[in-house]
């Protein structure tokens, strides 16, 4: 049985960036574990000898002519943003002080 | 006239019969009339559909060749990009946001002049199997308003179902096209892997999404996927070659001499009775047509459910952080960059969609990585290898496309493990990256609801699907006198 405890759960809600209530966190503790407990039986056949599949398709390196073709224009790039200044998306403050 | 096919209503166009303008206010008074009940359309483009419509006409009218399907009305599902219109994937971290830009799918329809009547509703960013988990409302399966739809894109096959519009586009990432086309009576198609531009789709589980249509018959899906199918540039994982002939396809339904293979282990346990009687009807009408019937075993199928549900939420925790309350989408809460993230996405995210990341976060995470998401992608590529022995032995692989017919609303929204366990035969053919369809089987007989019959086929052959799709739903056409929806509730009786 996976045991997942809150802490961990709380730890995984900061590496995703979601806060998350005390009832959140309890909820998702106990859901977690059985979940995990579900899907661990893919440990079973997971043998050495078989190669992972990423993607379905073999492709590889896909590429294209470096060449300019229509795009947004800053206007509509910017369109849908929370907050934006002089062309630009406006964000806080990313950096703690010096 | 809106209870004809798409390609019926075309025909009528094409004649000079009905004009797509008359065609788009039908479907709209249709919504106008049926929508509070089935609340399958998240937000309809009165102005912009009639306007395409009278463009149509217009064209039309000055002798201009139009593609087969252009004037025909069109429901979108809300993960689809669409420039201008509201696009909220059932989300609150959406909620107002209006793409700059069409998708590729989105350009291709407009381009074969169909009228996109609105965008439909669906689980939170695809995750689901009800339509339960959007955060705007749940959609009602027309055929008995107090059950799901199916989901993710429970919007769209519900619209079919309840004649709001003749044709859907709807993204398939386990199952999301095809179950809800099982549980409300409708077509659904999921193209092989790259079938279809994913430009302009809200990602998902990349290497598992994949757009595709929804319709009321086989044919009417093939033109649709005619239209939005093939080679994009602009999507690096689209396959660089032509289509194959869809609608011929289709169109020579013919059965004989072809090997039907049915999957040992996708029935039995789980499996409603009278969903495994209309298969079972369904494999002896193939049979009739002179298919040849065989049974092949999968035996790695059993662990695709617990692979699937450890990539798609890796793929998931790591997609969804673009939703970062910075670029689009809405914004909340005070101080640093990473505490409104943190604020934002905790008020914008759904507990499905919270749910998903932690696990996918979990399953990515140093220490855990090889034990999970590591043997999940190892069990894929056993699930590939099931798929190509088994193809040695059928043209075609069959099974019921879900377990049961529609359940209650409410009825699993508690208990995730039920919830998934919904999509156990859909699932298996995206992992693969192979195609499959869902045609209707019947309804039935415990609960008079309509169950599905999957075909799945080998990658790029989706016209097996149309071909084998098409003799099946003629044969069963033919025994039960009348097209399935016709057996549905009139909701139109306000």
């Amino acid at each position: 049985m996976s045991k997942i405890t809150r802490a961990d759960v709380a730890n995984l809600a900061r590496l995703a960036r979601i806060e998350m209530t005390e009832d959140e966190l309890d909820h998702l503790s106990s859901e977690l574990s059985v979940i995990l407990d579900a899907v661990a039986r893919v440990q079973e056949v997971a043998g050495k000898d078989v190669p992972p599949t990423s993607h379905p398709l073999p492709m590889t390196n896909v590429f294209r002519e470096d060449e300019n073709r229509p795009s947004l224009t800053p206007d509509e790039a910017l369109s849908g943003a929370p907050a934006k200044e002089e062309q630009r998306f406006k964000v806080p403050k990313i950096l703690g002080e010096e | 006239m809106i209870e004809k096919s798409a390609t019926q209503m075309a025909a009528a166009l094409q004649s000079g019969e009905l004009t797509s303008v008359e065609l788009t206010k039908a479907h709209l008074a249709r919504i106008d009339e049926v929508d509070d009940k089935v609340k399958a359309f998240l937000h309809v483009d009165k102005e912009g559909a009639l306007k395409q419509a009278e463009n149509v006409d217009a064209r039309r009218k000055a002798g201009e060749k139009l593609s087969p399907l252009a004037g025909v009305p069109l429901a979108l599902k809300d993960v689809m990009v669409q420039k201008g219109i509201p696009t909220t994937c059932g989300s609150k971290m959406l909620e107002g946001w209006r793409p700059p830009y069409d998708s590729t799918v989105v350009a291709r329809l407009k381009s074969a002049g169909i009228i996109i009547l609105g965008k439909t509703n669906m689980d939170e960013f695809a995750m689901g199997s009800s339509t339960e988990n959007s955060a705007c409302f749940p959609t009602h399966n027309p055929w008995d308003l107090t059950r799901i739809p199916g989901g993710s894109g429970g919007g769209s096959s519900a619209a079919l179902a309840a004649f709001e519009a003749p044709l859907a586009i709807g993204t398939d990432t386990g199952g999301s096209i095809r179950q809800p086309a099982a549980v409300t009576g409708t077509v659904g198609v999921k193209p092989t892997y790259g079938g279809v531009s994913r430009y302009g789709l809200v990602a998902f589980s990349s290497s598992l999404d994949q757009a595709g249509p929804c319709a009321r018959n086989v044919l009417d899906a093939a033109y649709l996927h005619e239209v939005i199918g093939g080679y994009d540039p602009l999507d690096s994982t689209s396959i660089n070659a032509p289509l194959p002939p869809l609608v011929q396809a289709a169109k020579n339904a013919s059965v004989t001499g072809m090997k039907i293979g049915v999957i040992k282990e996708l029935q039995g346990e789980g499996y409603q009775a009278g969903v495994l009687k209309r298969f079972n009807e369904g494999l002896e009408e193939l049979a009739k047509l002179g298919a040849e019937i065989v049974e092949v075993s999968c035996p790695n199928f059993e662990y695709a459910l617990a692979a699937y549900y450890l990539i798609a939420p890796s793929e998931c925790s790591s997609n969804l952080a673009r939703f970062d309350a910075m670029r689009y989408g809405i914004r909340t809460g005070e101080g640093s960059a990473e505490e409104v993230m943190n604020a934002t996405r905790e008020l914008g995210f759904g507990k499905e969609v919270k749910r998903r990341i932690i696990l996918g976060t979990y399953a990515l995470s140093s220490g855990y990585y090889d034990a999970y998401y590591g043997s999940a992608q190892k069990v894929r590529t056993l699930i590939s290898r099931d798929f190509e022995q088994a193809f040695t032995k059928a043209d075609v692989l069959v099974s019921p496309t879900a377990p049961t017919t529609a359940f209650k609303i409410g009825e699993k929204s508690n208990d995730p493990i039920a919830m998934y366990l919904n999509d156990i035969a859909t699932i298996p053919t995206n992992l693969a990256g192979v195609c499959g369809i869902s045609i209707p089987s019947g309804l039935a007989e415990e609960d008079g609801l309509p169950a599905g019959f999957q075909i799945m086929a080998g990658a790029m052959k989706d016209d097996l699907l149309y071909q084998v799709g098409a003799a099946l739903e003629a044969a069963l056409l033919s025994k039960w006198g009348a097209p399935i929806l016709s057996g549905a509730p009139k909701l139109g009786a306000k």
